[in-house]
């Protein structure tokens, strides 16, 4: 745990990433199919199917559909833990295929970088000014293009909210406006939210990002500082909701010790 | 012919069906049952510019790239994936170390459909993902096109076909009739667009289990060119029903190989000075190997067959 999340942790009785996980869970709607991914978007599924969402699916790249949700901390998504119990254990192409056909609501990334326009880099980082090899897509750059909707979580500072990616791993909205059609993308698909750690930004009809909401306790001033580009700001800027008693009995419950909550 | 066994050793697997240079298939079903115990051999027999196929394939991929036994591999992800980055792999794609790596980078979906076009026999199959990212302009294997049949552009995935398949599974015959179960991933794909197919069993069985349920049989026998009868073969990854994922193992070789010297001595530890997979489980010890032992067991109802 950072001292920065401790100190959250102590003044206010939650951190940053189980802020973020609450306010991922409030983008899952009841009923969804959502590609749920790891680390914090797991946990924003399994908050979301206890509260608002109990007929939310979660749908994983290994081919596992669940409608009902693992009950231990999950490492990876092919643990026995989300196996047992699972709707299917299927095959890749079969969940790709829902998502390909424009059946799968929601999906959740995180990334190494995103732009002013939401696209991702997870295969180079450049960090002290050095570059370096990232792990790459996995299932990220087909989410991106063909859930109707994407949310990505990351940690907010200039680096990785840049002004443009040095590589688009998984595309947001290109450069603006219409580039997703001209590059043949669905028409129902694209990133709709960046949940950070400092704030939530959402996207405009010229595909550009804007700030939506601000943490409890973070000023517009920090997010605008730590943000690679000139952030517009939404005229009805609102404050991201704290998380509730029930969200984060729920996070604590599957992930008790913070390992993916630090 | 039909009742010959196939059952064989894994230093008699890798030695016959696995020359350097080959295009090898690990890790088909994502973090399940990945074949360590195979990958394993390849290093200790010192193969040589094998090409690595996979969606994922956790850390094996990076113990063989940091083993110097791979000049390409065609991925979606190449890390460790509870722990983060895989060292070898940054080593080998930032300086070289200790060989070049030509990294050829996929998504996921377009992996599965590259396999899937192998198994169905046909060059290519369209697919929407990749549209507008560098994956698609860096990769030769991804072409766009237009459709012939609508007015839209596609992504021609190019078929690939493994020389080899290793596959790891809970039980075979000794002709490789083989039941799966747990998360597919690209299996099934991987097993028919594959030259050849080398399975990796955690137990042995007479032919009428595996015809007691034959949806469950995901691997047909006349397929297969050899069977190694390996339990634990898959450790640090889980096999439903037999072990859970030994995160730990995945936490300890993130932190043992950051440096390149670590990376060596892990190395000669866990796999160049350990003569087989005994050894390396009596290695693991008694009591991590009780830990990760199945503690509740949930059997599928029975399916009747009967008419």
């Amino acid at each position: 745990m950072t001292a920065r999340s401790e100190a959250n942790l102590a003044a206010r009785g939650y951190t940053f990433s189980e802020l973020m996980v609450a306010a991922a869970a409030r983008e899952i709607g009841d009923g969804e199919l959502v590609f749920v991914g790891m680390r914090l978007p797991m946990l924003a599924f399994l908050v979301a199917r206890r509260t608002h969402a109990p007929g939310a699916v979660g749908l994983f790249e290994n081919g596992v559909i669940r409608e009902t949700p693992a009950t231990e901390l999950l490492y990876t998504m092919g643990d026995s833990a989300n196996l047992r119990g699972a709707t299917q254990c299927g095959e890749m192409t079969s969940v790709m295929g829902l998502l390909q056909q424009g059946r799968v609501d929601a999906g959740f990334l995180g990334a190494a970088e995103v732009d002013r326009f939401g696209n991702l880099n997870t295969t180079w980082g450049y960090r002290n000014k050095e570059t370096q090899r990232l792990p790459g897509s996995g299932g990220a750059c087909d989410i991106a293009c063909l859930a109707r909707r994407t949310v990505v979580m990351l940690v907010h500072d200039r680096g990785r909210l840049c002004d443009r990616v040095g590589h688009i791993t998984s595309p947001g909205f290109g450069t603006g406006n219409g580039w997703r059609r001209a590059q043949g993308l669905p028409q129902a698909s694209g990133p709709s939210a960046i949940i950070t750690t400092l704030g939530v930004l959402r996207f405009g009809h010229d595909g550009e990002a804007y700030l939506a909401s601000v943490h409890p306790g973070v000023s517009v001033e920090e997010v605008l500082a730590n943000t690679g580009w000139t952030l517009r700001v939404a005229d009805e800027l609102v404050e991201t909701p704290a998380p509730t008693d029930i969200e984060l009995r729920v996070t604590r419950e599957l992930d008790p010790h913070h390992f993916w909550t630090r | 012919m039909a009742t010959e066994s196939k059952l064989m050793t894994m230093r008699e697997a890798i030695s016959r069906h696995l020359p350097s240079g080959s295009m090898v298939l690990l890790g088909a079903q994502l973090e399940q049952m990945i074949p360590f115990a195979a990958g394993h051999e390849m290093i200790r027999q010192s193969r040589r510019d094998l090409t690595l196929v996979g969606p994922i394939s956790d850390i094996l991929f990076d113990q063989m790239i940091g083993a110097g036994c791979v000049s390409r591999v065609m991925a979606a992800w190449i890390g460790n994936v509870s722990a983060g980055v895989g060292y070898c792999f940054r080593r080998a794609v930032e300086r070289n170390v200790p060989r070049r790596l030509d990294v050829v980078d996929y998504s996921n979906f377009t992996m599965a459909m590259a396999l899937h076009a192998g198994a169905l026999g046909v060059p290519f199959l369209p697919t929407y993902a990749t549209l507008g990212s560098d994956l698609l302009k860096k990769n030769g294997n991804l072409r766009e096109f237009s459709s012939p049949v609508s007015e839209e552009k596609l992504v021609a995935v190019r078929a690939l076909r493994p020389d080899v398949a290793i596959l790891h599974v809970q039980r075979s015959d000794a002709q490789g009739n083989a039941h799966i179960w747990g998360s597919l991933g690209v299996a099934v794909d991987g097993a028919r667009a594959a030259r050849k197919i080398i399975l990796v069993a955690e137990e042995i069985v007479g032919p009428e289990v595996i015809a007691s349920d034959p949806n469950r049989t995901l691997v047909p026998g006349f397929l297969v060119a050899g069977v190694v009868h390996e339990p634990g073969g898959a450790h640090p990854s889980p096999v439903q029903g037999y072990y859970g994922r030994d995160h730990a193992f995945f936490s300890q070789y993130h932190e043992q190989t950051r440096r390149l010297e670590d990376f060596e001595d892990w190395l000669a530890h866990w796999v160049v000075h350990v003569t087989d997979r005994q050894e390396y489980w009596k290695q693991l010890g008694a009591g991590r190997v009780e830990s990760l032992a199945v503690k509740q067991h949930a059997y599928s109802a029975p399916a009747d067959f009967g008419y």
